[in-house]
């Protein structure tokens, strides 16, 4: 029993890595309606960016954390202004084409400028040993990964709900022409949006650094894990990308411990039936 | 309704350039094992192999506008059952045939499914069975291998019972094998887009309202042309494990998808020869840049880039608008 809720405490942890990159797919897609293909390589760059400044070169752990966010907003506002900004008005098809092509350009860009795989670097240590959860040593580290997922979520949900700018952001996001019409500068809107989901992804990936290996194959591996949430919680709703991300989080604990032979093609049964039977995802108002 | 290049007007002619290109391209691919090694010959098999998956790509994609993310579950059905086959009955037609039958029916199960979304809906769910297919390849251990794959699978002697038996043991005599199947596949492929139900899949495409209101079931269109998409898939994937002797998990994986995509994409969306040159065109860049580099998907990448920048209708549209401008007389499409 203490082992089961013991899974259940780690399944949460590895939950909020997949709710930072979801959060930002998610909100990506209710804004611009595009789907990200990309977005899991976001998750990576922001992973081997926060391994370069705190890894190899020793920087301090926030700042290295912050410069990751700050060179993956950068790589995304590329992204939006000079490549996806010229493609709203074809056929979606090619914006998921476009993004296509971005993975293969930093899933080998990242192979030629960082190589293979590295060793992780330690935890700073502040955040190091462990505390008794149900009779078991839980690493402290673990516990912030949750508590930082929680804040995120919070800001997040104040800052679309009770500031200007998320008033701004909903808007264009429902309805783009007349968002324009009452003087919203959409493109602006897009670009910012777009920078926003972009850091979501390089902080998931960059607080995973001092746990987790960064390899070239992070990636494809992310992004269809943020996929199966999106979809579970329904395209562009935030709030169901955190509950799913919970889901898949959990499930994939427990079923490695339980059913290691189907774990895999559970969640994506879960995903193929969720769109099948509730295409606007499990939690649409 | 643009019936394809030739489609032209005027008294037919026997040998027009479209015609003597088919077939100089043709008699070039017949002679090909006498110029070429073994590594030329195994390109070329590779080239064709992905000609035909990007084909059935296409009829669902090009023609009918449904962007698939999944057809690497097919392609792998096909290798799967052909390689469970060939190591059952070692014989190439039953083989290759049962694997592609294999895939059909998964196409079938899978597409009654999938048919009732639409754009990124369409996408996403058959990217969801891609990878339940992949899930099941990497752990269903007693049947797939998981890991390590199928192994040691016989590149089994061409039979039809009581008539003949030859053997394909030279990369050569595969290479004919794998020609012949491809071409017939190609023309059976060429006649279905040309024909009323080709047409049909066009119209779903550009106007699902106005093909709904003249009574045509675009379900069962779509799911038609889903299978056949299933069925070129699942052929493609058949001739793998012949090929390579062994078949592995990656050729379910959803990255395997996006071969026939970018395949499709190089070459032209529109055009019935786009994906066949597109894979050609895929293995060539391939060929070229790791010469130089092994980081050839990076340039893969750009070239992706540009193209839905700036050239969305692929190397082939490209070719006949210049092809048409230098001819003046004739009219545009």
């Amino acid at each position: 029993m203490e082992t089961l809720a013991f899974q259940g405490v780690v399944g949460l942890s590895m939950a909020m890595y997949l709710w930072l990159i979801s959060a930002g797919l998610t909100i990506i897609f209710g804004v611009l309606g595009v789907i990200n293909f990309a977005h899991g390589s976001l998750f990576m760059l922001g992973a081997y960016l926060a391994f370069t400044f705190y890894g190899l070169l020793g920087w301090n752990f926030w700042l290295a954390i912050l410069l990751s966010l700050a060179g993956t907003a950068v790589v995304g506002w590329v992204m939006e202004r000079f490549f996806l900004r010229y493609l709203y008005g074809v056929d979606e098809a090619y914006q998921l084409l476009l993004t296509f092509g971005f993975v293969l350009i930093m899933d080998d860009a990242v192979k030629m400028i960082w190589g293979g795989v590295f060793r992780i670097p330690d935890i700073p240590t502040f955040l190091e040993g462990h505390w008794p959860v149900f009779g078991r040593p839980f690493p402290v580290y673990n516990a912030f990964i949750i508590a930082a997922g929680i804040v995120v979520g919070i800001v997040l949900w104040l800052g679309f709900e009770r500031t200007w700018w998320g008033r701004t952001v909903r808007a264009t996001a429902s309805d783009r022409e007349m968002a324009n019409a009452i003087g919203v500068n959409v493109p602006r809107v897009f670009s910012g949006v777009f920078m926003l989901g972009a850091m979501l992804a390089a902080l998931g990936g960059a607080l995973g650094t001092p746990v987790r290996v960064v390899s070239p194959g992070l990636g494809a591996a992310m992004i269809i894990q943020a996929f199966v949430i999106t979809v579970i919680g329904g395209l562009g709703n935030l709030k169901g990308a955190f509950v799913g991300s919970l889901i898949v989080g959990v499930l994939s604990a427990y079923g490695t411990l339980l059913f290691p032979v189907f774990e895999l093609a559970l969640i994506y049964l879960i995903m193929a039936v969720v769109l099948l039977v509730r295409p606007q995802g499990l939690f649409a108002r | 309704m643009d019936v394809g290049p030739v489609a032209s007007a005027g008294r037919p002619r026997i040998l027009t350039p479209g015609r003597s290109a088919i077939g100089g391209l043709i008699l070039a691919l017949l002679l090909l094992p006498l110029v070429g090694g073994q590594y030329a010959q195994y390109v070329a098999i590779q080239v064709l192999i992905l000609s035909l998956f990007a084909l059935g790509f296409n009829i669902l994609f090009g023609y009918t506008g449904l962007l698939s993310f999944g057809q690497a579950g097919f392609y792998a059905v096909g290798a799967y059952g052909c390689a469970k086959l060939l190591l059952l009955k070692p014989s190439l037609l039953f083989g290759v045939i049962g694997g592609t039958l294999l895939a059909g029916a998964a196409a079938l199960v899978l597409g009654v499914l999938c048919i009732r979304h639409t754009r990124i809906y369409f996408s996403m769910l058959t990217l969801a069975f891609g990878m339940m297919i992949f899930s099941m390849a990497l752990k269903w251990r007693d049947f797939t291998g998981g890991d390590d794959g199928l192994v040691g699978i016989p590149r089994a002697p061409l039979e039809i019972p009581g008539l003949v038996s030859v053997s394909m043991a030279s990369m050569g005599r595969y290479y004919y094998f794998v020609l012949v199947v491809s071409l017939l596949a190609i023309g059976i492929a060429y006649r279905l887009v040309h024909s009323p139900l080709g047409l049909t899949f066009q119209g779903i495409r550009d106007s699902e309202g106005r093909m709904a209101f003249t009574g045509v079931s675009v379900r069962a269109y779509r799911l038609i042309a889903f299978v056949i998409a299933g069925l070129y898939a699942g052929l493609a994937g058949a001739l793998l494990p012949a090929l390579e002797n062994t078949v592995t998990p990656p050729v379910a994986h959803w990255t395997t998808s996006a071969d026939p995509v970018l395949a499709t994409l190089l070459g032209g969306i529109q055009a019935f020869a786009g994906p066949i040159v597109g894979a050609f065109l895929f293995f060539m860049i391939k060929d070229i840049i790791v010469r130089f580099t092994e980081y050839w998907l990076i340039w893969l990448g750009i070239i992706v880039v540009v193209l839905v920048m700036g050239f969305r209708g692929g190397v082939v549209s490209l070719a006949t608008a210049r092809w048409r401008a230098l001819r003046p007389g004739r009219e545009a499409p």
